[in-house]
Parts: structure tokens; C-alpha cells; sequence
């Protein structure tokens, strides 16, 4: 169909304006920022301090490995959990039933991650809700405090994420043919070998698309670490806000954002690459 | 193994367990904010004190009720205010980006398909920090150089704004686009030889057509930005938005009437959500 220029550039405006005035502007000046620090006598200069710092400052870049670390592992548990999850809902429920679990599981998702972890604050503190029935049941002698550490965290960052590996397995396991598991079993494959031949080599994109943004969303997360991670919860992010508005040193704030986004950016960049994947792709 | 095939009781009942437990472990602390909430109780813990509706309705001086709370009203206001416009502004763009995506050819397509696609890999941290940045750069050039002051470049209602419209386009021009896929341009052609103006084939037959698919992504943008709160943080200004509200709260210790204000919020996202299943399964 003929178009006219007109149309064309009515299309193009608003889009160039979002990207340029809020996505590559402000990025570029993310990383400006982090190459500028005062010298000794107080004028803005430009200097590598602020990476320099995050090298030699041991609690920088602990807590960096740490938060990379915790992320690994917390998409590690969230797919253990999510694969018999997805694979009951396509291949074991019963076709009327499919729909109204998919409800079920995506319900919890669409309300505030905030509410969330709230709800898990009143249900572990040494108040809760758990406390008060272990007490209750004689299983406890006295609460616990089962919030602030790592394995609560944990937990609570793979509650956070769920949704977002239980979806995308959901979608590749449909599209596998039951035949293909029924001949199998027909000569005589066991469980294991199913599983292993068949079931996961035909999930890997839904798997990598599913790890690459439970990954990033952990890494990226504030409010799970900061709220159930309590006091020494050393999370990124979070040196990143102290950074910002506790110690108000932007410069520094911007340095670290960066390496954030580096880190990120690579390791998605790498899951893409190694499954053969592209980002369009796994975003829809 | 799966439906067609035999499986042992064993199989069958371990396998049902785990999705009950893990159903329990998806929606307890939903249930346990939301029964807390009519606790009579000024904690929000067990054990059971009575039903009470104070946490809605109470009018001081002991107990202030969500209905006489004017912190938590004038931030859910906020927070509605925030999503309509975040709302409205993403759809528009975010069409305008599909059908300059999916019908446009132009140099740079691939390039700016990519720009599009960056918020995805973004931690919301990260955006908001560098809008923020950006905005403080603005702020400052702008007073520099003109003397003005605009107050819009310093924390503030339409600094989240911009930072939340940032990456929820992004979202909603992948879900309009996957619409417009499936549209048959010889409609247009058609509408086109029967004596249509360009505008009026948009108007009266394409987006016509996307209707579901936008009603849909506007619901998926509404609530997207009623509960974000990573790029908000770094954002809001004197007058907070929902999330944001209850973290200072939450964090500070709290009482039960944030479980009335979860509970509100559980009620009406979950309306939203089935709203938003409703149009996008009539998009299939």
C-alpha cells in the first residue's frame, strides 16, 4: 500500500523522542557522570576514581559477586520449581482445568511485589503468623525469627520471579507433541530418559528466556533484598541507592549503576548467544 | 507420564502434593494480608482478636481507619493519577512504534528496534537513576544558561511519569505489534479503493482492528505502573505513589491498616487482571 511521508513521520517523532530523550540520553549521561569526580581541590574532573574505588574497596565488589551469585542461585531454584509446575499444567491437568490454573498462577503476579513481600513479613517474623502456629502446635518452644537472612531471601526473591519461568515453560511445553513422550514410553524409555532426551532439550528456549529474566529482575531487585534480607543483606542495588541518597555522591552512584547494567547486559547477551536465541523473540 | 499414558498412584498423588503446596506457597501471604486485615488487633499478627472493620472505617484517635488515612488516600490518588497518564501517553507511542516497526521500512529500522527493545535488559534501578540524572543535567543546563527554573527536572509527579512511560512503551508495543501481525493489509488496500483517506483507513479499519490488543496493553501499562517501585524510588518527589507510601511504612513498622490498603489493592488489581484476560483472549 502507498504511504505518505506524513505518516511516516508522525510514527517516527514520538518514538525518536522516547528513545533519545529517555533512553540514550539519559544513559549517556549515566556514563559521563561516572567518569567525573572532584579533585583534591574540589573541582569536577575527569577520573576513573569512581571504578578505582570499586576495585580496591573490598565491600564494593564482595557485594557484587554476591548479589551475582545469589541471582544464579535463585534462578537455579526457581527453575527446579517452575519445570513440574509447567509440566502438570500442560501435560497432566485435565484441558478445562489448564486455563483456570493459568488464572491462579498469574493472579499473584499482577499485584504490588510490595503487598507480596508483606504478606511473607507477617507470615515469618518472630510475630507471624508461622511463629504463632509452631508455638501453638507445641513444635516450637518459643518464635523464631525466621525474616532477615539469606535463605528467607532467597525464598523470597524466587516468589518474586516465578511468574516469569513458569510462563515461558508453560508456552514450550504446549507446543511439544504428547506422541513424541508416548512412543518413547512405548519402546521403553524410563522417566529419567524422557525427561532427559526429550522434555528438555524441546524446552531449552523457554528455559533460557525464562532464566535470562528471572536473572536479570533478581539482580536488579530493591525491595526483596532491602525488606527481607534485613540489616546485613548486603544487596548491589542497594549500595547503589545508599550511594545515591545517603551519601549523595552521584558520581559514585552512576559508576556502580553502570556496572550494573554491564554485568546484566553480558550475561543476557551471553544466554542469548549460547542458545541461539534473540532478545525480540524472547521478550514476546 | 502424561495424560494418555498409565501412571501409578504413587505418581499421581506425589505429583498433585506439590502442586498443592505449591499453590499454598503462591497465594498464603495473599490470604494472610488480606484476613489480617480484619483483625481486631493493633498488629498485624495473630492471634484472632475478632472481626473488625476498624482498619477501614475507624475515625481516630486510636485506631485511623484506610477511609480517614489522608496519607494512604492521597497516595493511592497519586498512584491512579501516575498510571493514567503513564497509561495513555505508553499506548500512544507504543502504537505509533508498531506501526512504524511493522509497516514502515526505513535505514535504522534494526538499529531502533534494538533501542526499543533495551528497557527490557534495563534493571529498573538503573532507569531510574540515569532519568533521574538526566533530568538533574536539564535542570541544571537549563538554569544556567536561560536563568529559568523548571521545577519539572527536580523530583516530582511528572519526573515519574516519564521514568515509568520510559520502559512500560516498551511492553505495549511489543503487545500491539504481535496484533498487528496478524492484520491482512488488503483490508486496508480494500478501504483504500473504495475512496478512504490514509487517516480514515487507520482510523476506521486498522485500529479498529488492534482495539482488543490496545485495551488490552493499556490495562498491562496501568497496572505495571501502579505497583512499580524500583524506577520510582529514585523519582518521587513530595507526593509518593502507592508503593512507595507502604515501603516507608512497612519499613518503619506498621499497623493493620496496611493490610486494608493490600487487601484493596489485591481486590482491584485482580479485577484489572480479569479484565485484561478477558480482551486479550478475544484477541486470539
Amino acid at each position: 500500500m502507498p504511504r505518505s511521508r506524513l505518516a511516516f513521520w508522525i510514527f517516527l517523532a514520538p518514538v525518536l523522542m522516547w528513545l533519545l530523550l529517555l533512553i540514550v540520553l539519559p544513559h549517556l549521561d549515566l556514563l559521563t557522570m561516572s567518569f567525573r569526580g572532584e579533585n583534591d581541590y574540589g573541582d569536577m574532573v575527569w577520573t576513573t576514581r569512581n571504578y578505582l574505588n570499586f576495585f580496591t574497596e573490598p565491600i564494593y565488589w564482595l557485594t557484587f559477586v554476591r548479589t551475582a551469585l545469589y541471582a544464579v542461585i535463585t534462578t537455579a531454584i526457581t527453575f527446579v520449581l517452575a519445570m513440574p509446575v509447567a509440566f502438570y499444567i500442560s501435560k497432566l491437568a485435565r484441558h478445562r482445568m489448564q486455563g483456570a490454573l493459568m488464572i491462579l498462577i498469574l493472579l499473584p503476579f499482577w499485584v504490588s511485589e510490595l503487598v507480596r513481600i508483606y504478606g511473607w513479613m507477617i507470615l515469618l517474623r518472630e510475630s507471624g503468623v508461622l511463629n504463632f502456629f509452631l508455638v501453638k502446635l507445641g513444635i516450637l518452644h518459643r518464635p523464631v525469627e525466621m525474616l532477615y537472612n539469606d535463605a528467607t531471601m532467597i525464598m523470597g526473591l524466587v516468589y518474586t520471579s516465578m511468574l516469569f519461568m513458569v510462563v515461558p515453560l508453560v508456552s514450550v511445553m504446549d507446543s511439544l507433541d504428547d506422541s513424541l513422550i508416548e512412543a518413547a514410553h512405548d519402546l521403553g524409555a524410563g522417566k529419567l530418559a524422557i525427561w532427559r532426551t526429550i522434555i528438555i532439550p524441546h524446552c531449552k528456549p523457554g528455559i533460557t528466556s525464562g532464566a535470562i529474566v528471572v536473572f536479570m529482575l533478581t539482580l536488579g531487585n530493591y525491595l526483596t533484598p532491602n525488606l527481607m534480607g534485613g540489616k546485613n543483606s548486603l544487596w548491589f542495588t542497594e549500595q547503589i541507592y545508599n550511594q545515591f541518597i545517603a551519601s549523595f555522591n552521584w558520581n559514585q552512584g552512576s559508576a556502580f549503576g553502570f556496572l550494573l547494567l554491564v554485568l546484566s547486559s553480558l550475561i543476557i547477551w551471553a544466554g542469548l548467544k549460547l542458545s541461539g536465541q534473540k532478545l525480540g523473540e524472547v521478550a514476546s | 507420564m502424561i495424560r494418555s499414558l498409565p501412571r501409578s498412584k504413587t505418581y499421581d498423588w506425589s505429583f498433585n502434593a506439590f502442586i498443592i503446596l505449591y499453590f499454598v506457597f503462591l497465594f498464603a501471604p495473599l490470604v494472610v494480608t488480606c484476613v489480617l486485615a480484619f483483625n481486631n488487633s493493633d498488629f498485624p499478627s495473630l492471634p484472632w482478636q475478632g472481626f473488625s472493620l476498624d482498619w477501614f472505617l475507624a475515625d481516630g484517635p486510636d485506631r485511623v481507619g484506610l477511609f480517614h488515612d489522608a496519607q494512604n488516600l492521597r497516595s493511592i490518588l497519586t498512584s491512579f493519577e501516575t498510571a493514567f497518564f503513564v497509561s495513555i501517553l505508553s499506548v500512544v507511542v507504543g502504537t505509533c512504534a508498531s506501526f512504524l516497526f511493522e509497516k514502515e521500512t526505513f535505514r535504522f529500522k534494526g538499529l531502533l528496534y534494538m533501542l526499543m527493545l533495551a528497557p527490557l535488559v534495563i534493571p529498573g534501578v538503573i532507569l531510574g537513576i540515569s532519568q533521574l540524572l538526566a533530568a538533574n543535567t536539564a535542570g541544571t543546563f537549563f538554569d544556567d544558561t536561560f536563568g529559568v527554573d523548571i521545577p519539572i527536572f527536580r523530583p516530582s509527579f511528572w519526573l515519574v511519569v516519564l521514568g515509568q512511560f520510559s520502559f512500560i512503551t516498551t511492553f505495549v508495543t511489543l503487545v500491539v505489534s504481535a496484533r498487528l501481525r496478524k492484520f491482512d493489509p488488503s483490508l486496508e488496500e480494500a478501504a483504500l479503493n473504495l475512496g478512504a483517506t490514509h487517516f480514515g483507513v487507520i482510523r476506521h479499519v486498522t485500529l479498529k482492528f488492534l482495539r482488543p490488543a490496545i485495551v488490552g496493553a493499556g490495562a498491562v501499562a496501568f497496572l505495571m505502573s501502579f505497583e512499580n517501585f524500583n524506577t520510582t524510588l529514585f523519582l518521587v518527589g513530595s507526593e509518593p505513589t502507592l508503593p512507595i507510601n507502604l515501603y516507608l511504612q512497612v519499613r518503619d513498622g506498621s499497623t493493620p491498616v496496611i493490610n486494608a490498603v493490600s487487601l484493596m489493592l489485591i481486590v482491584g488489581t485482580s479485577l484489572l487482571a480479569l479484565i485484561n484476560f478477558y480482551f486479550t483472549r478475544k484477541t486470539d
